[in-house]
């Protein structure tokens, strides 16, 4: 048996007017997820209220999707959409706490942001090269 | 009082006997059931190949062409998906633990 | 007056993985404190697109130490809710047992990490002394101490024989005489107290709006326990919300206390009624659709959102662990503390940074 659970799709222009409706009807917010399609990154808002789970969809297209931050309105917001901006390269506005692209420490920037997973090139020059003798150039 | 419900459970614990095994000095009991180090029985192997196909981590590894049966023990979690697997019934799991290594070898079975 | 930029973490004694905050300090006081983590991301969600969702299983038991049966439980169940895949009803029961008692070594673990946080030590050694009996009747019934590797797509891996119950259940009684004591002392004693009543309170709007779960949550006043979906073995048994109102850190603390007990008896509950069966029915085909998976970890509420495409590697996992949720409660609670109650607010959510950080 599985707990029913909406998926609804809207578009980008009312998002927030319809998380602020969320938020005066008393849902709580449980995440914010992207997920990368081969055309377009779908954004999903998951809200709870009484064990019941709605969720908004969003369907951006484009190299670089934008959309508002919720923050303003849910404040623990600003968590997701720094994740999804360091996974996903997902361009947020208005964030209330904005890392700026530090908040995950990955070895390369945005790896989701393509649809082909993208291939580190080990780089000429080592972070961690071993410690040099003590006869070479101090 | 408040301070010293903590004072009894020390005082109780004072006179009794440690809970920790004194390792090495006493013997290890493991507990029966416990997934530990795998057992390869060659007698009955046919080389299927399935346990291999069904380890997560590629820890085994089998040549059937040289009938040979490699596992690297440093790659196998023992999780125990290639017992249950195996359709001749070679491997288990003992409860022994493995013995520590410096190098990442194979071991071999077979040709 | 200046103001001071202190490091905390990611090595730090009290914390039981890697975490920093940035405490902005003036005098004693912390200002503010910016989270950074990426400490032990391993990027698992990644990894969807090697590993086929069979063997994925294995890999999101893994995500946490402390809470992996649960991770593994919630995977099973958004793809079998995916695949309609009829689980038997006694797996559903072996499971709940199993989450139970993960649930029973993840509260102790974190009142013996309270306890060393606090200085009290020995206190800490009594607690994880009482979680190893708990880890022996684990170890005895699936096989692994912390990574049970029993839940498998389509039920479970092992089974419980009567015998093995019997013994549980004798082993339950000490363990419950020992939680006594032990949550005798939490509850009572006055240097616990001292340190935490009244330090990091949260309000029931406050908890609730910046999306807490879990213990967190419910020390507020909030009575929210995802066990109350019905999932696994739940809808045969009676579940009610642990909660207390005042939001303060010694609430925390006591719901996680009276939780212990609410476990210890779901298991009984559920050995009881625990029906005889099957524990695993044959999966055959590749998933094709969408699901969030939610239960309830010892932590709170985790999310699983999980999209098939019809092929052998799902499109997309998403992993939303509690911790991730209250981590913006444990920014607000940090802001007016003083320094010396930092480990302890640290603590008392319950951090599990393996978790958030996948």
């Amino acid at each position: 048996m599985s707990p029913e659970q909406t998926f609804e799709t809207i578009p980008v222009e009312t998002l927030l007017e319809r998380v602020r409706t969320f938020r005066e009807q008393g849902w709580r917010l449980v995440q914010i997820g992207a997920t990368r399609l081969p055309d377009q990154l779908e954004l999903t808002y998951s809200f709870d209220r009484e064990n019941r789970l709605a969720n908004l969809r969003l369907a951006l297209l484009g190299d670089q999707p934008k959309v508002p931050s919720v923050s303003s309105i849910f404040w623990c917001a600003f968590l997701y959409e720094n994740e999804l901006h360091d996974l996903f390269n997902l361009q947020v506005s208005d964030l209330a706490i904005d890392f700026q692209g530090h908040f995950y420490k990955t070895a390369v920037k945005f790896p989701f942001g393509t649809t082909k997973p993208p291939v580190a090139k080990p780089t000429a020059a080592a972070t961690f090269a071993a410690p040099q003798p003590t006869s070479a150039k101090a | 009082m408040a301070y010293f419900k903590m004072t009894r459970v020390a005082l109780k614990w004072v006179v009794s006997k440690p809970v920790t095994t004194r390792y090495p000095f006493e013997p290890r009991v493991a507990i029966p059931g416990s997934r530990g180090l795998l057992e390869f029985a060659k007698e009955t192997c046919v080389y299927c190949n399935v346990c291999a196909k069904k380890c997560p981590t590629g820890a085994i590894v089998v040549q059937r062409a040289q009938k040979r049966w490699t596992i690297d023990r440093l790659l196998c979690i023992n999780c125990g998906y290639c017992v249950e697997a195996c359709p001749k019934k070679s491997l288990a799991l003992t409860t022994a633990h493995g013995a520590p290594s410096v190098t990442k070898d194979r071991e071999h079975y077979g040709a | 007056m200046a103001r001071t930029i202190i490091p905390f973490g990611p090595q730090h004694p009290v914390l039981p993985e890697p975490v920093h905050l940035d405490l902005v300090v003036e005098d004693e006081r912390v200002l503010e404190a910016r989270p950074s983590i990426g400490f032990v991301h391993r990027g698992l969600e990644k990894l969807v697109e090697k590993k086929d969702f069979i063997e994925f299983v294995y890999v999101a038991e893994r995500i946490c130490g402390i809470c992996s049966f649960i991770h593994g439980q919630t995977y099973c169940q958004g793809i079998e809710a995916i695949m309609n895949i009829p689980v038997p009803p006694r797996a559903l029961y072996l499971r709940t047992i199993w989450g139970e008692l993960s649930r029973l070594h993840s509260h102790l673990l974190w009142l013996g990490l309270m306890a060393d946080a606090m200085g009290f030590e020995s206190l800490f050694m009594h607690s994880w002394r009482v979680r190893e009996k708990v880890l022996n009747i684990i170890e005895a019934t699936t096989g692994g101490r912390v990574i049970f590797g029993s839940c498998k797509l389509g039920g479970v891996r092992r089974d419980i024989a009567a015998d093995a119950a019997g013994k549980m259940l004798a082993d339950l009684e000490t363990i419950e005489r020992d939680i006594r004591d032990l949550t005798g002392i939490f509850l009572a004693d006055r240097s616990i107290k001292d340190r935490l009543c009244g330090v990091g309170v949260l309000s029931r709007e406050a908890a609730y709006d910046l999306g807490c779960v879990g213990p967190t949550l419910r020390a507020s006043g909030v009575g929210q326990d995802l066990r109350q979906l019905g999932y696994a073995a739940f809808k045969d048994l009676e579940v009610r919300p642990v909660t207390r109102t005042e939001g303060d850190s010694f609430a925390r603390c006591a719901v996680r206390c009276d939780e212990l007990f609410q476990s210890i008896d779901l298991i009984r509950q559920a050995l009881a009624k625990m029906p005889a069966g099957d524990i695993a029915v044959k999966v055959t085909g590749n998933p094709n659709g969408e699901y969030l998976a939610r239960t309830e970890q010892p932590r709170g509420e985790v999310v699983y959102q999980i999209k098939a495409n019809g092929t052998k590697n799902l499109q997309r996992l998403r992993v939303r662990t509690p911790t991730f949720a209250n981590l913006p409660a444990l920014v607000k609670v940090l802001q007016g503390c003083e320094l010396a109650d930092v480990p302890v607010l640290v603590l008392t959510i319950d951090p599990c940074i393996s978790c958030t950080e996948r």
